[in-house]
């Protein structure tokens, strides 16, 4: 009897092994199937800086004629404490070039309350950005990035992109394309210091 | 029960073997005269036995050959499907694929790529496909490889005579001598068999390594398909492209801004401008448009050393130069720059003069060049004259009556001069592009181009592949299991001593005419008869 | 200029040599008296072949010095090519089973394989600068020479078919075997009625109109299909009869149908007078012949075929593929149309091999497994090309 028994057991261990084995091995291959489907899935966009990741730092030359211009460069961290529209955009973008007056118009009173305005443009010579400003009077700042290397750090695709970042350099926000004046306040109202 | 105890020897063998494991028994009640199925060396298939629980009928539906087979085919017609129409990477880039299929192909095109046909083998479903015919391989693999590897390991040399008289190729020999055996046996070790012995039985054996061709080249697969996986760590793999002009030095994109290619030159050929070609003239006259014979991109290679804040002015150290060429990647810290595609002759510069209008001879009165990469304001000269670019559109185009630029690449370039001189009341305007001079009104000056400088833009690729000693390494297991497996065969040679008789059966996974060939061989200088092909005897 | 002169003359030798070495087997088959020995017959016969194989090998290389690189650039010079290998593969073959029938089989496939090459634009063509690479010769060759192997599986495949299938009534399995029949009289009436009329030197020019540009057309054959809304532009030529219907996209569609709808027709009078002649199916006038013919050898040679030929194919058609293609395009993999179809050709002796070895698939199944991977070989080398273009429609 003792010896039905014993092999009885060591059926059942076998069985519980076999099970155990088998379980794992299905788990790793299905994950690996999921791993690749999501992964598929997300490939599209992985260079580029998103939603609530640090905005890198950067500095980048003004463009001569811009507005009160007293510093000839810009650096982002500078502007910590204060909201920041971080708006790439080019001379030759349609889009980009309708959405300029409406920063324009709202840039003053946003000016007040903690947020600044800054347009990188990432046309190859500063003539066009100058003729542009003069045309459109902008008195935000206006940055070059002639060798595009902040449009490669944000892995900026289409034109224009839009980041709105918090006081504390943190992206609330990215907006690919062309904003109205309505959705375009609306995400400047998001990044007002909270002090203020 | 699911243990089946042999009659003969008492061993108690697991459930669905067919062939007694210590004795060599055929437990199939002895169908006389049918020939034993060998595949497994008659061990029980894991998956062949008993299942409850809902992880061993996954695991059993994932180990049969019929899935795996039928989880091709299913692959073979899916990937034969996204071929019928071209792909969506291989259609123009500069179009919305849904018309594109639409206008190219009608009804069809549009159906296809409303199947989400147009981009096929990136679909979830394929590569869902692939994924479960890489889970088969494991399962099936672990599911019959360790059964047999065993099988093999504890074969018995002394086989029960029903196991014998059941294989394929079997003789049955009364008339012989001692000596016919030992030259027997030794012609066996001419030709490599490895001989075993137990109270004067016998197993000749060779190539057993080819058994396990198929569970080799399987792991290969499963080292490939991993290798594939791979590619979505995104440090592993990185896939870029950057355009750079002639003369101009460009961040490297992918690289964290830490390496800058500079493109001192790029050289472009053409077939049929050298006397070498002269063969290729007919040839050359039936294709329409030259063809190009070699690109290439002097490229320097630099790093930013200054690792400052990303726009500031960088540091560059150069750390590699040489030739991008077609098939000949540049290589730097596991990065590739590949010489992709071109864009030639874009303007860089564009001289112009200033003359009368009535002036025939068209006397400059000043002269100067735009440099279009960095155009300035304004021209001044000596002799009074100012002249004022205006406006500059790199690319330009009219656009609802109004001029304006569709890129940052001078392909087109149009300006808008003001002349400004001692003899101008105020200024003169006039618009002028390649095939365009137009006055703004009653102009006394006019502008007229001379002469213009080009540069070539080089495309390049910029590739990185971690993955690719994983996918290589696969692929060479791959190799090696499929060669292993095909170019060699495991063949196996029984004796059994009975009292008054010997037994002699030959058994071999593949190429029984190659087997045959041997054993006529083998019985050299013995008086063994050949032995029989008992699976002919059913035939006829 | 000698050289290439000299290349041609050696491949259309090799050619010749060939159909003799077709006769000499034939004749291997009526004196079957002394079955194993190896007579005179057979020592002439694939002393033939290997002599014919040399001067198309001479072909090769002085066609590579003339050019400067391999002869596998274009469409005339891979198929040209992919023949020599398939009578290699034949005499590796041959000296491992010494069948005869295999010879007197597969040396008229590799004619008729070089005959079709024949018919593509002969001159040497420059290469692009994608193709100028060591790997252009590795892996073109190794394909060739893996497909050709593949190829030698169906060769034996279709003689086991139709030694073995019952021939006394009309089944499913006779007519298909008649369609094979068809379709290497269809290859047939493709080469023959090409050289016909190219000795004519027979061109009509095709104007027509696509999307307000004028483009033009030119026809080698008599013109059935002429482009949609076309005009004929030469003088005392046929007119189109038909026009191609508008749903078959691209320049030169209206031309390939029109050639294929030819070959067609000439393949199904050379048919129609072959069944005529016989008075019974083709393949059962062939039967009889072969009744010394043993299957099971047939059926061996037909499977060994493939496991020699996959390695050999997946070597060639996707691992050098993909190194090269690493090289040259920095992707090992792509999906253009003809590395899917190596794909697809490679997944279907995947499932030759699973379905034998493990499901026992052996004799007629099997063989008609090889005869369906011949068929997929043959849509990649022709149909991808002309038809779903890709990085390969180098010809």
């Amino acid at each position: 009897m003792e010896k039905v028994e014993q092999a009885k057991r060591k059926k059942r261990v076998k069985k519980r092994n076999r099970f155990i084995f088998r379980s794992a091995i299905l788990v790793v291959l299905f994950g690996a199937l999921v791993f690749a489907i999501v992964s598929n899935l997300t490939a599209e966009e992985e260079t580029a800086v998103d939603k609530n990741e640090q905005a890198p730092d950067f500095q980048l030359d003004r463009v001569a004629n811009n507005g009160d211009a007293v510093e000839s460069s810009l650096q982002l961290s500078d502007l910590e404490g204060k909201g920041v529209m971080l708006n790439f955009w080019a001379t030759y973008c349609e889009p980009c070039e309708r959405e300029m007056p409406y920063m324009e118009e709202l840039y003053p009173k946003y000016k007040e309350q903690g947020v600044e305005i800054v347009a990188v443009s990432v046309d190859a010579t500063e003539l066009v950005i100058d003729k542009f400003v003069d045309h459109y009077n902008l008195s935000f700042p206006i940055l070059h990035d002639k060798d595009s290397q902040v449009l490669d750090a944000y892995g900026i695709v289409p034109l224009p992109t839009t980041y709105f970042i918090d006081e504390n350099g943190v992206v609330v926000d990215r907006v690919l394309g062309e904003l109205s004046l309505e959705r375009l306040e609306s995400y400047l109202q998001e990044i007002v210091p909270k002090g203020t | 029960m699911n243990i089946m105890k042999c009659s003969t020897c008492g061993h108690q063998n697991k459930e669905g073997t067919t062939i007694c494991e210590k004795c060599g028994k055929p437990l199939d009640n002895d169908q006389q005269g049918t020939l034993l199925n060998m595949r497994y060396d008659g061990s029980a298939i894991r998956s062949k036995t008993k299942n409850r629980s809902i992880v061993d009928k996954i695991w059993n539906f994932f180990s049969s050959v019929k899935i795996g087979v039928t989880l091709i085919t299913i692959a073979l017609v899916a990937s034969a499907l996204g071929t019928i129409y071209p792909q969506e990477m291989y259609i123009p880039q500069n179009v919305d694929p849904a018309l594109h299929y639409r206008d190219q192909y009608g009804i069809l095109g549009q159906i296809y790529y409303q199947l989400g046909f147009h981009n096929l083998y990136n679909s979830w479903w394929y590569m869902v496909l692939i994924a479960l015919i890489g889970i088969s391989i494991f399962i099936v693999s672990i599911d019959r490889g360790v059964p047999l590897y065993k099988a093999l390991k504890n074969q018995a040399i002394k086989r029960h005579p029903n196991f014998l008289k059941r294989q394929k190729l079997f003789g049955e020999y009364t008339d012989y001598n001692t000596d016919d055996k030992t030259q027997f046996i030794n012609n066996l070790k001419k030709h490599r068999y490895k001989i075993s012995e137990e109270d004067g039985h016998i197993l000749a054996e060779k190539g057993r390594f080819s058994r396990w061709g198929p569970y080799v080249n399987h792991l290969g697969l499963i080292i490939f398909l991993v290798g594939t996986l791979f590619r979505f760590i995104p440090f592993m793999y990185v896939d870029d492209f950057v355009w750079v002009r002639e003369g101009e030095t460009a961040v490297i994109p992918s690289t964290n801004q830490q390496y800058y290619i500079k493109n001192e030159e790029f050289i472009f050929e053409t077939y049929g401008n050298d006397d070498e070609d002269a063969i290729f003239e007919e040839a050359l006259q039936n294709t329409s448009g030259p063809v190009p014979k070699h690109f290439e991109t002097n490229a320097v290679i630099y790093e930013d050393v200054s690792r400052d804040v990303i726009g500031s002015d960088p540091e560059l150290k150069e750390v590699k130069s040489g030739e991008i060429i077609v098939n000949e990647p540049l290589k730097i810290n596991g990065l590739a720059l590949y010489q992709d595609s071109y864009q030639l002759n874009e303007f860089q510069t564009m001289s112009f003069k200033l003359h009368e209008v009535d002036d025939e001879e068209e006397e400059a009165i000043v002269e100067f060049t735009v440099d279009l990469t960095d155009p300035e304001s304004e021209y001044v000269f000596d002799n009074g004259y100012r002249i004022e670019l205006n406006r500059y559109y790199p690319e330009y185009e009219l656009n609802n009556g109004e001029p304006r630029s569709v890129s940052n690449y001078p392909r087109n370039p149009g300006f808008v001069f003001f002349v400004y001189g001692p003899d101008i009341e105020e200024r003169e305007a006039s618009f002028l592009a390649i095939g365009q001079n137009i006055p703004s009104g009653d102009n006394q000056y006019k502008l007229s181009l001379t002469d213009f400088g080009v540069r070539d833009v080089s495309g390049l690729k910029i590739r990185k592949d971690l993955t690719l000693p994983i996918i290589g390494l696969g692929a060479f297991i791959f190799m090696v299991g499929v060669i292993q497996g095909m170019y060699w065969q495991h063949r196996r040679i029984w004796i059994h001593q009975a009292a008054d008789s010997m037994y002699i059966a030959c058994h071999t996974n593949k190429n029984w005419y190659g087997l045959t060939r041997e054993f006529e061989k083998m019985i050299d200088g013995t008086s063994f008869t050949m032995v029989r092909d008992q699976e002919k005897k059913n035939d006829s | 200029m000698d050289l290439i002169s000299l290349s041609g003359g050696l491949l259309y030798t090799a050619f010749v040599i060939y159909l003799i070495a077709v006769i000499f087997f034939a004749a291997t088959i009526r004196d079957k008296q002394h079955e194993k020995k190896f007579t005179l017959m057979n020592k002439l016969a694939i002393g033939t072949t290997i002599l014919g194989f040399i001067a198309q090998v001479g072909y090769f290389f002085t066609r590579w010095m003339a050019s400067g690189h391999a002869p596998v650039s274009n469409m005339f010079e891979f198929v040209t090519f992919f023949g020599m290998m398939l009578v290699l593969a034949f005499i590796i073959l041959y000296f491992i089973y010494r069948i005869e029938l295999l010879g007197l089989f597969a040396l008229p496939v590799a004619l008729l394989i070089i005959g079709y090459a024949s018919m593509y634009p002969r001159e040497i063509s420059p290469l692009v600068p994608s193709l100028k690479s060591h790997w252009l010769y590795i892996h073109v060759t190794t394909v060739a020479l893996g497909e050709a192997i593949l190829a030698v599986s169906f060769v034996a495949g279709m003689i086991y078919l139709i030694r073995q299938i019952n021939q006394s009534q009309t089944t499913a399995k006779t007519t298909w075997l008649e369609v094979i029949m068809y379709s290497i009289c269809a290859t047939l009436g493709f080469v023959i009625m090409t050289t016909i009329f190219s000795s004519m030197d027979y061109n009509a020019t095709f104007s027509y109109v696509v999307d307000e540009e004028e483009m033009t057309l030119d026809y080698q054959l008599p013109a059935l299909f002429g482009p949609e809304n076309g005009e004929l532009t030469t003088e005392d030529k046929m007119d189109a009869v038909f026009a191609a219907p508008g749903w078959l996209h691209g320049a030169e569609a209206p031309r390939k149908l029109n050639t294929l709808v030819w070959s067609l027709a000439a393949g199904l009078l050379l048919y129609l007078i072959a069944r005529a002649i016989l008075r019974q199916r083709i393949a059962a006038a062939i039967q009889p012949l072969l009744k010394k013919a043993n299957p099971e050898l047939l059926d061996e040679v037909c499977y060994r075929a493939v496991a020699i030929g996959f390695p050999v194919f997946t070597l060639g058609g996707l691992i050098f593929a993909a190194i090269w293609a690493q090289e040259a395009w920095n992707r090992y993999w792509g999906w253009d149309p003809k590395e899917v179809w190596a794909l697809i050709t490679w997944f279907f002796y995947a499932i030759f091999l699973h379905l034998r070895l493990s499901r026992g698939w052996h004799g007629e199944k099997s063989a008609w497994l090889a005869v369906i991977g011949f068929a997929i070989i043959m849509f990649n080398l022709i149909v991808v090309n002309l038809v779903l273009a890709g990085l390969h429609s180098y010809a």
